[in-house]
């Protein structure tokens, strides 16, 4: 099981994500409204925390536990991070997740999210299919 | 209920949950060079299940494996914090969102979403699939057009300083606020 370091790593981040009450539609209510703090404070200490752990790999070149350089590629931007952003925003709303805590639901025993992960799934699909027909 | 077992209900501050997922990001490119992005395991399941003709969901999947345990731990995190040790309280938003939702006739009373709109019963009405179903397309197909969620973007992205990121994330909150304020309302009317 050489994945399986990757599956602690994400029960962790499952359980602070949910205790975060970052997977609550009702927070992403909140925060879509301006009206609370709870999750600005946590993109705005997630965040600066991600910054300076890259900053501190970069400066003192640390090593994966393999001793492999760790490689950041960049991302190269086009138009659908402005198009596809703004659909999935639309989604976010609706359905109280992106897709980390779609999972997250699922676990904490909302069963029916397994629909909108079905639906997500194929929302991915067909980009997949139309994506040449898509500005890019 | 003592205090110590009481403790392990509670919702965390944002004070708490933020740093740690914050933390995250170096974890995953220290334990084997990966890149924190939930919305990429959603292509590797297309690419395992239904790769069908398309380029797009041809290539080794395999080795994006590691995404697979990751999001299937997600899942567990969520039962362990949300069904095994999940807060017995309605989430406590602001008074503000309370009357919004209260406003709209959403029950702001008990677990982490409105279970009078999210359940195997209201998933066959209008106002249902909207949520559920188009909801989740729209997630599916706006993060793997934008390439990448709030996690690829929004944490990784933003952390290793990168101006698409910060571009996209403005457009996931542009989306979410025309649909709260001019899409939500009328949906939860149906």
């Amino acid at each position: 099981m050489k994945h399986l370091k990757y599956l602690i790593l994400g029960c962790f981040f499952g359980i602070v994500l949910t205790k975060g009450e970052a997977i609550s539609w009702f927070r992403i209510q909140e925060m879509f409204r301006f009206q609370g703090f709870q999750m600005y404070g946590i993109f705005m200490t997630a965040i600066p925390v991600g910054i300076l752990s890259v900053w501190i790999i970069r400066r003192f070149h640390i090593r994966t536990l393999r001793g492999e350089a760790i490689y950041i590629p960049s991302k190269r931007f086009h138009k659908g991070y402005v198009i596809g952003g703004f659909i999935f925003g639309l989604g976010w709303a609706l359905t109280g997740a992106c897709p980390g805590p779609l999972f997250a639901q699922i676990g904490a025993g909302f069963g029916v999210i397994l629909v909108t992960l079905l639906s997500a799934l194929a929302g991915t699909w067909v980009y997949a299919l139309l994506r040449k027909k898509l500005p890019h | 209920m003592s205090v110590w077992t009481a403790f392990l209900y509670h919702p965390w501050p944002w004070y708490i949950a933020g740093p740690l997922i914050g933390l995250t990001v170096p974890a995953l490119l220290v334990l084997g060079n990966k890149r924190l992005g939930v919305s990429s395991s959603l292509r590797d399941i297309c690419a395992a299940c239904v790769p069908a003709r398309i380029p797009f969901l041809h290539y080794n999947w395999k080795r994006e494996s590691w995404n697979l345990f990751f999001v299937a731990g997600i899942l567990i995190g969520g039962f362990v914090a949300g069904y095994l040790f999940g807060n017995p309280m309605a989430v406590a938003i602001s008074p503000a969102t309370v009357q919004d939702l209260h406003n709209m006739g959403v029950d702001t009373t008990g677990g982490l979403l409105p279970a009078g709109l999210f359940n195997w019963h209201a998933l066959l009405t209008i106002r249902g699939l909207l949520l559920t179903v188009v909801g989740g397309f729209l997630v599916g197909f706006g993060t793997r057009y934008a390439g990448g969620c709030t996690s690829g973007h929004g944490i990784m992205g933003l952390s290793t300083l990168q101006w698409p990121s910060l571009i996209a994330v403005i457009c996931f909150f542009a989306g979410g606020i025309v649909c709260t304020y001019f899409i939500l309302p009328y949906v939860l009317q149906l």
